[in-house]
């Protein structure tokens, strides 16, 4: 190794080593940053997206329309605010909550704040693709509207919720890489104030690698085990046809919701 | 015993209210196969969905046998509040076209379904549901997945699902009509058995006249929302009393006015007589002879069903006249066959 190195230009030398050093641990700011923000956003913005459907006026458990509307608002003006401007914006939140308004630590709250009416929404379209037939079932045998949601809704729709959640994980985690421009850490801010701040591209283009294989590798693992788990499409006849339209359909699905 | 009385059902849509019922008054008796029949838009969903209030009535009543208040007073369903509402439910069953299995459970844990919901502990519901899984006839597909299934099996799986709470109604919304007519005829002995053996009430909806004739003892006729005719199959479909009734009954239409040239004619009997004393009156009566060239009866509840290719004389005078003492009978329906070959 050590040799390669010398035979290197020492500029590029230089980068490399230090992508060897601080690879490890922006890999680790990077993950832990999204989980934790993906699992705050999904303490919300699951609720809230159940919400979005079963509090309709012919749903299973129908809520006043003024709180619906309050809900759809809340939801529409936070996707609409840039995630740069938000996380500006969110600054003093992020102190009286994590106690800093910079660092990694500081920017699990506007990209908390950000995901939350994505992942609803995400939780809404997957809701919204249920068979209506199953939940008239359900009422029908006596269910209560608290038993149809935990009981027929959610596990019914535990595959394309698992499509959704692996589309928010890895959006989670690409728009955590923009917080490097507010004092955050991990792979973004490697790229961003490293990389580009001081024209040291082997680290820019070392970090975006990166970056584009773990969101591939999280995608990739979303999509298998939402297809995987899949009880539709078990029959031995459609299987690789069934198999192959899920794989698109949650492919799709991706790219539709790719933006919060 | 269910009590329909005075229901109405408006829809709001777009374009102003639209009425799907209209002053609807039913009873079905306790222990009965009932069908509901009429054309596609007639509202016999609509009007199933108001026994179990998945469609609630804009008014009237719902009656449901056993459902008393303290003072021993029939409740109307529609007036309870929604824990008790529940509650009532669960004593009626309903199966649909669709069979609205839950996709992610296996067919065991469908059939345990009700009875998680009604607290009843994991491994009673299971035992329950392996003898339910042995009456609908598939024991072994207690772990398969209901997308596993085929259409009929599917629709076994809905019934077992729906007898797990021990009910008193079932309800069927075109419980047969995604299947094809084998299936069919096997899902309706099936439901039949049921009802022969646990006394269940079992309310049919159909836009197919087979089923009804195939399964239930009594029928309502239902056109554009209002009851138009309802009494014993026999009664109602040997001679039905409206124009409704009778475009359902045959669809074909039977010309009455229209003497058919000689040749072959297709009686249907449509209980009542059986074919025998018509064709032996055929010849005292008018002195017509007639071959029979093939007979195809059926028996639905103890009467005879069915079609009959009559080879009609030579004579047209006589052809004619035994035509004209055909389309006289009361339970008779008289059509001529134009492509018929030996
Ligand atoms: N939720 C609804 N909103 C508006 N119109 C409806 C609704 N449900 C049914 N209808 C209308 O009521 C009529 C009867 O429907 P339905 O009971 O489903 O008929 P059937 O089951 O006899 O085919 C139809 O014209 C249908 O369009
Ligand atoms: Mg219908």
């Amino acid at each position: 190794m050590a040799e390669f190195f010398v035979s290197l230009d020492p500029k590029i030398a230089e980068q490399l080593q230090y992508l060897i050093d601080n690879v490890p641990f922006a890999i680790w700011e990077t993950f832990y940053s999204t989980v934790l923000a993906t699992l705050f956003a999904y303490l919300i913005g699951l609720p809230l997206g159940v919400l979005l459907v079963v509090g309709e006026k012919d749903g299973v458990l129908p809520l006043p329309k003024a709180l619906m509307s309050v809900l759809n608002v809340v939801v529409n003006l936070l996707r609409s605010v840039p995630f740069l401007i938000l996380m500006v914006v969110v600054f003093p939140l992020s102190r009286v909550l994590v106690g800093t308004s910079i660092g990694t630590k500081a920017t699990i709250v506007p990209l908390f704040i950000a995901a939350f009416p994505f992942v609803a929404r995400l939780v809404e379209s997957s809701i919204r693709e249920m068979d209506r037939g199953v939940i008239e079932a359900a009422q029908a045998m006596g269910c209560s509207p608290f038993q149809i949601i935990t009981k027929v809704i959610l596990p019914e729709c535990v595959p394309s919720l698992l499509t959704g959640f692996a589309t928010a994980f890895v959006t989670i985690l690409s728009y955590g890489a923009m917080s490097g421009a507010i004092g955050g850490g991990g792979l973004g801010a490697m790229a961003l104030n490293r990389g580009y701040t001081r024209h040291q591209n082997v680290v820019l283009w070392g970090a975006v690698i990166l970056l584009v294989i773990l969101v591939q590798i999280f995608q990739t693992i979303g999509t298998r085990l939402a297809v995987g788990m899949d009880r539709r499409l078990s029959d031995k006849g459609g299987k690789k046809r069934g198999r192959k339209a899920a794989m698109k359909k949650a492919s799709n699905e991706r790219r539709i919701g790719g933006s919060m | 015993m269910i009590e329909l009385k005075h229901i109405s059902k408006v829809f709001p849509t777009a374009d102003g209210e639209f009425q799907a019922l209209t002053d609807v008054d039913l009873t079905i008796p306790t222990g009965d196969i009932f069908g509901i029949v009429g054309m596609s838009g007639a509202g016999k969903s609509t009007l199933v969905r108001c026994i179990n209030l998945l469609e609630r009535p804009t008014s009237g009543q719902v009656l449901i046998d056993g459902l008393l208040d303290e003072s021993g007073q029939a409740v109307d369903l529609c007036a309870l509040p929604p824990a008790q509402l529940r509650q009532a439910r669960r004593g009626i069953s309903m199966i649909f076209q669709q069979f609205n299995l839950l996709m992610q459970r296996t067919c065991l844990d469908n059939i345990c379904f009700p009875m998680e919901i009604a607290g009843v502990s994991k491994a009673k519901a299971r035992e329950r549901a392996r003898e339910l899984l042995e009456t609908v006839g598939l024991p072994d597909k207690a772990d398969a997945y209901p997308a596993q299934l085929s259409g009929g099996q599917k629709q076994r799986i809905a019934i077992a699902r729906a007898l797990a709470s021990d009910p008193k109604i079932l309800l069927c919304d075109e419980a047969t009509s995604a299947l094809d007519p084998t299936t069919t005829r096997a899902i309706l002995r099936l439901i039949q058995d049921i009802n022969r053996r646990l006394g269940i009430t079992v309310v049919v909806i159909t836009h197919e006249m087979a089923v009804v004739e195939e399964i239930c003892t009594h029928v309502a006729i239902l056109e554009h929302g209002r009851l138009v005719e309802t009494g014993a199959v026999e009664t109602v479909f040997s001679n039905p009393q409206t124009e409704a009734g009778r475009r359902l009954v045959y669809p074909e239409g039977v010309q009455i006015d229209r003497l058919p040239p000689a040749g072959v004619v297709r009686v249907a009997f449509n209980g009542g007589s059986s074919y025998e004393p018509l064709i032996a009156s055929l010849a005292i009566d008018c002195g017509v002879k007639v071959n029979i060239l093939g007979a195809d009866t059926r028996n639905v509840n103890g009467q005879a069903f069915g079609t009959m290719l009559l080879g009609l004389p030579e004579d047209q005078t006589e052809a004619a006249k035994a035509m004209s003492y055909l389309k006289a009978q009361k339970d008779v329906t008289v059509e001529e066959v134009h492509d018929y070959h030996g």
